[in-house]
């Protein structure tokens, strides 16, 4: 069979499109983040949107200036790099420096995507590999907190947005405690309506629920993203936590808690789901997701940080060949009733 | 057309670029990545290895008629073990310091498949001399390679080359840079550079060779 | 000379190997005895300079420093010499008691682990802590090196005696990381819990032999004036 399919086609399957190209789908990704991107800049003000920006226009230049110095295409017109950008930005503290988000951008893309064949061959997510990058090279910087709905967030860039590269940033004001560090650290987790709406810190784009829920709904909707990977990751957090709950419940959190605070919610509906690091079969996708759920679940319960959602989408990516090794599509025609 | 004699200069010269040990033959991956945090200290396990490496490579090759094939590779250990004990306490006298951030891995070197493999592939064919530049040229790729991989690693982790600072006050310090991990990506980073230049190398070879033909 | 060696396929006479081994063996022992007699008294002249800084550090108010060892009796008695676990006392400009350090020993997760602590006679406390030598996987047992957490346990770990002045009140123990609660406890570091724990051990062995010694006779032992400047 193999032989033969070399000789027979061209392109790998599917054959019938239902004429989505990559670009139609990133647009309608971009329109599901547009409302998450939207609060983002209401909630942090100019120093979030300056980071966001920068973050989209580093990812965009590296693929640019890398397809043109190896001869290639440039593929940035699909969108799918801007759309990494834009979630690598929406991954970050607010008050991160410029420099450093360009940074983790040139090596999301030129490390993450790029040299392992770009589009359609990465193993991990990029936006997640820049943000790794930083996490491990600038520990500080990327546990700075800006408090949101600061009075004059439209008016002035935090000091520390504007710092020169290679420059350690300065603060403006004392770092503030996400709803995570504060359970982590002073065992606080109250299920309050701010956290709920939104209202905490965190990281750009992770702290309303609700918007990102929205967004995935629209894409749910119009076909473009497996609902199973964040519902399968929505659950295995839920179950595992109230268990735990019952267990202990002065030591641990509750499922509402868990699934609202820090990153899980833009971790499950926008980054689990890229289309390439996850797995290929539904199956392969509940498994998938159950493993980010546990692994997320494992390292904010008994890890030493807090947060553990980009690690915990960044192992799963590891494995998620394995899975589809592990799980193959039933070949039409076999299986099941055929003698 | 005829197969050029190897000259004595060859044999020097193939460690530096064409055969290199870490960029190109990658071995010796422990010490390359684990005590490259800083310039000085990529300098010192380079030039430790180095001398391990010609006097195995000496010793292995004075003695290739007298040490029988089947016990060769546990007669090389022997030697090996005995020049790096050597080092050992050579390092200690100079500086309890030096010794200390070099740690374990000064031990380690035995364990250094470069030097077995020099000493089997090499040295036990060839002639002390051959031996000789054979080993010095291996061992000046091995330190040029850890140097360069140290530098940068020195550079982005504490902002220093040779522990003096580079930049003005508050340089931020890539933590990632110093740890394991930095050690990985800067060698990656040079592989890519390497086997990049090497390609065009190639390429360009091959261009000349059209035109000659 | 140049090429393969003619590849041989018959047996080596066990005799041929025995000469080889033996004698490469001979030979390399001999190298490494040479070069241990050669280097050993600037291995020596190094380790003191080094010990000497490392009492520097751990006890930076002394101004003196005098080494003391212990009589067959049990009483604390000056002595030249550098014995293998050297204790100081430190004296300050004006002659008056500072502080103590002590060299300690034991076994590690891969070898002996040599330390220097200072004991306080203010507060009764290890006030500072340094490593002199260790072999622990780099990496994970090399934290107790560097690791912030685990030194903060030095800035004053309690070492008070019992109402007999006889052994330490309580025990130094190593405890789970994050899990300490008593001033006598050392936090440990997750992921090197053998080599922390090993510290524990090492220091209250050590403080157990020493402290009441100290506490009973180093005010009565008059410095030596102008002793070895440290």
């Amino acid at each position: 069979m193999a032989e033969l399919k070399k000789y027979l086609e061209i392109g790998s399957s599917p054959h019938i499109t239902d004429g989505a190209s990559v670009d139609v789908i990133m647009r309608n990704v971009f329109l599901a983040l547009l409302p998450v991107t939207v609060f983002a800049i209401y909630a942090f003000g100019i120093g979030a949107a300056l980071v966001l920006a920068t973050a989209t226009i580093s990812c965009i230049l590296t693929e640019h200036l890398l397809c043109k110095a190896t001869g290639a295409p440039s593929t940035v017109g699909d969108w799918s790099v801007a759309i990494t950008g834009l979630l690598y930005g929406l991954t970050l503290p607010p008050g991160l420096p410029l420099w450093m988000v360009a940074v983790g951008g040139v090596f999301g893309v030129g490390i993450g995507k790029f040299l392992f064949g770009g589009l359609g061959s990465n193993a991990f997510n990029p936006a997640l590999v820049g943000r790794a990058f930083l996490q491990a090279a600038f520990p500080q910087a990327m546990t700075h907190w800006q408090y949101p709905f600061l009075e004059n967030r439209f008016e002035q860039v935090p000091t520390s947005v504007l710092a020169m590269p290679f420059a350690e940033p300065a603060y403006d004001a004392a770092t503030a405690a996400t709803p995570l560090a504060r359970m982590k650290f002073e065992a606080l987790f109250a299920e309050t309506p701010e956290l709920m709406a939104g209202l905490t810190t965190g990281s750009v784009g992770e702290t309303c629920g609700v918007l990102i829920l929205l967004g995935g709904l629209y894409l749910v909707v119009r076909n473009f993203m497996n609902w199973r990977i964040p519902v399968s990751i929505f659950m295995a957090v839920a179950v595992m936590t109230w268990i735990f709950q019952q267990i202990d419940p002065a030591t641990y959190p509750g499922p509402l808690f868990m699934l609202f605070s820090g990153g899980l919610m833009l971790g499950a509906v926008f980054m689990a789901t890229d289309m390439v690091a996850s797995p290929i079969t539904n199956p392969g996708c509940w498994l998938y997701g159950v493993l980010i759920g546990v692994l997320v679940v494992v390292i904010r319960f008994w890890g030493g940080m807090p947060e553990g959602v980009m690690y915990a989408i960044l192992l799963a990516n590891a494995v998620s060949p394995h899975i589809d090794n592990l799980i193959q599509p039933r070949v039409y025609g076999t299986g099941r009733g055929v003698q | 057309m005829a197969i050029k004699p190897v000259t004595p200069t060859d044999e020097f010269v193939k460690g530096l670029w064409r055969d290199n040990p870490v960029f190109v033959q990658v071995l010796g991956m422990c010490p390359a990545l684990a005590v490259s945090n800083t310039a000085i200290n990529a300098l010192a396990m380079g030039l430790a290895t180095t001398f391990v490496l010609v006097m195995a490579g000496l010793s292995v090759s004075l003695l290739r008629h007298f040490i029988p094939r089947e016990a060769r590779i546990v007669s090389y250990i022997c030697i090996i073990a005995t020049f790096v004990t050597c080092v050992d306490y050579a390092i200690m006298a100079i500086s309890i310091e030096l010794h200390r951030a070099l740690g374990a891995f000064i031990a380690l070197i035995v364990v250094n498949c470069l030097i077995l493999g020099r000493s089997e592939a090499f040295a036990s064919k060839h002639h002390p001399g051959r031996a000789i530049l054979d080993a010095l040229g291996m061992g000046a790729g091995f330190t040029g390679a850890l140097f360069f991989i140290g530098i940068v690693r020195e550079i982005l982790g504490s902002g220093t080359l040779f522990g003096v600072g580079l930049f003005p006050d508050g340089f931020q310090a890539w933590t990632i840079m110093v740890l394991p991990s930095g050690g990985f990506l800067a060698m990656a980073v040079w592989l890519l550079l390497v086997n990049w230049l090497k390609k065009r190398e190639a390429e360009a070879a091959g261009r000349a060779e059209e035109v000659a033909s | 000379m140049n090429g393969p060696a003619p590849v041989q396929f018959e047996r080596t006479p066990a005799w041929k190997m025995y000469r080889s081994i033996v004698g490469i063996g001979a030979l390399c022992a001999l190298l490494i005895v040479t070069v241990f007699v050669a280097t050993a008294d600037r291995i020596a002249a190094n380790q003191a300079r080094f010990l000497a800084r490392a009492v520097a550090e751990v006890l930076p108010a002394a101004h003196t420093t005098v080494s003391v060892g212990m009589d067959a009796a049990g009483r604390l008695v000056p002595t030249s010499g550098v014995p293998a676990l050297p204790v100081f006392l430190g004296y300050d400009a004006s002659g008056a008691l500072t502080g103590a350090v002590i060299t300690a020993q034991g076994m590690g997760y891969q070898d002996n682990i040599r330390v220097l602590y200072s004991y306080s006679f203010e507060i009764d406390a290890i006030v500072g802590f340094k490593v002199l030598d260790s072999k622990e996987t780099p990496g994970l047992g090399d934290k107790i090196e560097i690791e912030p957490h685990f030194l903060a346990n030095f800035e004053a770990l309690d070492a008070s005696l019992n109402a007999d002045g006889t052994a330490l009140a309580n025990p130094i123990v190593t405890v789970k990381e994050g899990a300490k609660t008593e001033p006598w406890q050392l936090d440990g570091i997750t992921g090197a819990t053998i080599t922390s724990v090993a510290i524990g051990d090492i220091l209250n062995a050590s403080a157990n032999l020493w402290i009441p010694v100290l506490e009973r006779d180093a005010l009565s032992l008059t410095p030596v004036s102008d002793g070895e400047d440290s």
